[in-house]
């Protein structure tokens, strides 16, 4: 099963003639994913070989829908098209929007929210700022490396991509159902509680590790949907505990301001909701092994 | 990125919104003219980038022209809660009748923005939010639909605006909302907007926040940044592009890819930091997914030029980069410095991981830097350089 993105799912790319389109496509495409296309108004029509596989070029995502029957997109465009970019898929209607984009103005992303809630969210948005997701042996949407480790039953949903990679170069040996790297932006479309509620539902997660870090409270808002609806073992790690106050520590949403979004009180909102929370990445994985073990 | 009050007036003028004359000055003597030039008398304002500067004494009334002199000269080089005053602006005195309080920002929780209005303006709004928590109403503001006049309205209803000045506020509401909005800020707030003897509306403070992602289409905004109180060693790594966070009391450098990992990175190494005396990170250093040789000795030049730096720790996962290529940059990058006539004279810890981690540590090995230490694990990494930042 796995959550949000399986080997059936057919995925275009806006933004596939551009640099790092162009370097993901072919990489997604190495890791097994079927991508049907690529959007480029001023391109359609054409094709792009990748190494042998030849990937049409179609003028919006409509199209690209009608003609292939896409259901993801994976969103490469740069940071002043992004807006324009989410809100066609949405208009589409395309079931998934994967916003890679890095440096996203805040007011863009709160537009293409807004607009996906007036249209009825049809679209579920993951990112922008984030790496993508994967499902270990059948997907890869993104840009996370689909050679770190191999299908399993741990599901991860993190903030941060690179914790994701580190994460799952951790815990390799026993492998993956979905790792979605939700971004760390101020506003993201999927958030830790659209994961965790998937994972819940999902036959193929036995245990979830939710990564956090600091600004906003998403973590505190996630440990008390665990609490209230979350039977699977859940094992947590936050970033940011020697943050300092007003700083804007890389993503555009890790901040502490004032004394809210604080590592110590995401940590202890999860833990009293029974998470089992690392104090560094090796230790969360840790404690993610002894629970499965002792399952 | 935060203003100063003198920069959010300006914004404010720029959108139409009725804000008083004034003017902003950094020696004492240039205030007599300022101020018979706003009519020979001024209100003296500390620009400080933090609250509470009226209690600290940081905002005086000149009566005359040779006073205001004397005000200036009384607050300039003044310290407020750890920011230092460079400036003051010159104000027009106004006849405040009433004080009131707005602000549009981003509500994160809610994925949306967020109008707060209160009729208990002047005061510290938190104080407000606690002690009488009815007294400020909050309006959410849809993105998309913004604050159309039927908004504005709503907002002034909602926070009990009295009706003789209800038309005036929902003009300045709008036209905030447009600072907001054309500004790409994440917060605009007025406190106080203020109702004059002769019934006008008036921002008479403001503090607006803009959005650093924003920058592509507000080329206008580099110019607002404080380019004096950044660190010398922040504004040197801007200058180069790097992501780069000082942290204070610190003597762990770290270099790292990725925010997540060079955030845990700095919480690992203060950790392992308990078990020698406390040592900590003196950094934040994000040299993203790339990781080239060039941004690799970028990064380690703006490290070791750090004076209380006495180890460093990169901690490198590869992803999307080789490890190889990473650890081919740093031999490059320590090549590079060394070309430069820098000598290199603190010890570096390596952990590289993930995509060739293998090929990656060959390179260094054999690269044998006497400097270079590597450890496989990124805990026992940071122990390992805490332990050297600690001799």
């Amino acid at each position: 099963m796995a959550i949000f993105l399986t080997k059936e799912s057919k995925v275009i790319v806006q933004g596939m003639t551009g640099s790092e389109g162009q370097k993901h496509t072919r990489r997604m495409l190495a890791s097994g994913t079927n991508i049907v296309g690529g959007v480029n108004p001023r391109k359609a029509g054409q094709t792009v070989d990748f190494d042998g596989t030849e990937v049409p070029v179609f003028g919006g995502v409509k199209d690209a829908i009608e003609a292939t029957g896409a259901d993801v997109t994976v969103i490469f465009v740069p940071e002043k098209f992004t807006k324009d970019a989410v809100i066609e898929a949405i208009d589409a209607e395309i079931p998934l929007a994967v916003v890679i984009t890095e440096g996203v103005a805040v007011h863009d992303t709160a537009t293409f929210w807004s607009y996906a809630g007036q249209k009825g969210n049809k679209t579920r948005i993951i990112g922008p700022n984030c790496p993508g997701l994967i499902t270990p042996g059948q997907s890869n949407a993104g840009i996370i490396p689909a050679d770190i480790t191999k299908p399993g039953r741990i599901g991860l949903v993190s903030k941060s991509g690179t914790l994701t990679y580190q994460m799952m170069y951790e815990l390799r040996d026993l492998g993956f159902s979905s790792c979605v790297g939700i971004g760390g932006d101020p506003i993201i479309g999927t958030t830790h509680i659209d994961a965790l509620a998937a994972f819940e539902a999902d036959p193929d997660t036995d245990l979830i590790v939710m990564i956090g870090e600091i600004g906003g409270d998403a973590e505190e808002r996630a440990a008390d949907f665990i609490k209230a609806n979350v039977t699977k073992p859940v094992v947590g790690y936050v970033a940011g505990f020697t943050a300092p106050e007003g700083k804007t520590m890389g993503h555009a949403g890790a901040i502490v301001s004032g004394s809210s979004g604080t590592a110590q009180a995401k940590q202890e909102a999860l833990e009293a909701a029974g998470v089992k929370v690392g104090k560094t990445p090796s230790e969360t994985a840790r404690l993610a092994r002894e629970l499965l073990a002792a399952d | 990125m935060d203003l100063f009050e003198y920069q959010a007036r300006d914004l404010f003028a720029k959108h139409d919104v009725p804000v008083l004359a004034g003017e902003v000055i950094d020696t004492p003597e240039a205030a007599r003219e300022a101020t018979e030039r706003l009519g020979g008398r001024a209100v003296v304002k500390a620009q400080v980038k933090t609250g509470g500067r009226g209690k600290a004494g940081g905002v005086k009334l000149a009566a005359d022209p040779a006073d205001a002199v004397e005000k200036a000269r009384a607050i300039l080089g003044m310290d407020i809660k750890g920011h230092t005053v460079h400036r003051v602006m010159l104000a027009q005195t106004a006849d405040i009748v009433d004080e009131y309080y707005v602000s549009f920002l981003l509500d994160r929780t809610n994925r949306t923005f967020l109008a707060m209005a209160s009729v208990e303006g002047g005061v510290e709004i938190e104080e407000v939010a606690v002690s009488n928590p009815e007294a400020l109403a909050k309006v959410p503001v849809d993105a998309v639909e913004g604050v159309t006049e039927a908004k504005a309205r709503e907002i002034v209803e909602t926070a009990k605006f009295p009706a003789e000045i209800a038309d005036q506020v929902v003009d300045v509401l709008q036209r905030l909302w447009t600072v907001f909005v054309e500004e790409d800020a994440l917060l605009v707030e007025v406190n106080p907007l203020v109702k004059t003897g002769d019934g006008r509306i008036v921002a008479l403070d403001g503090k607006v926040s803009l959005d650093a992602n924003a920058e592509f289409r507000q080329p206008d905004h580099a110019a607002l940044e404080d380019k004096a109180a950044a660190n010398p060693l922040e504004a040197a790594a801007k200058e180069r592009g790097l992501n780069y966070v000082k942290l204070d009391g610190g003597s762990v450098g770290i270099i790292g890819n990725g925010a997540g990992l060079v955030m845990s990175t700095l919480d690992v190494v203060a950790y392992a930091g308990e078990a020698h005396g406390g040592v900590k990170p003196a950094n934040f250093l994000d040299i993203g997914g790339g990781a080239s040789a060039e941004v690799m000795a970028n990064g380690l030049e703006i490290i070791l030029g750090d004076p209380e730096v006495t180890s460093v720790f990169v901690n490198v996962f590869g992803g999307i980069t080789a490890c190889d290529a990473v650890a081919n940059g740093i031999v490059q990058a320590l090549e590079l410095l060394k070309s430069k006539g820098e000598s290199v004279s603190k010890p570096l810890v390596v952990r590289l991981d993930g995509n060739n981690a293998e090929l990656g540590r060959k390179i260094l090995t054999d690269a044998a830097h006497p400097l270079v230490e590597q450890v496989d694990t990124m805990d026992g990494a940071a122990a390992r350089a805490a332990e050297l930042a600690a001799k």
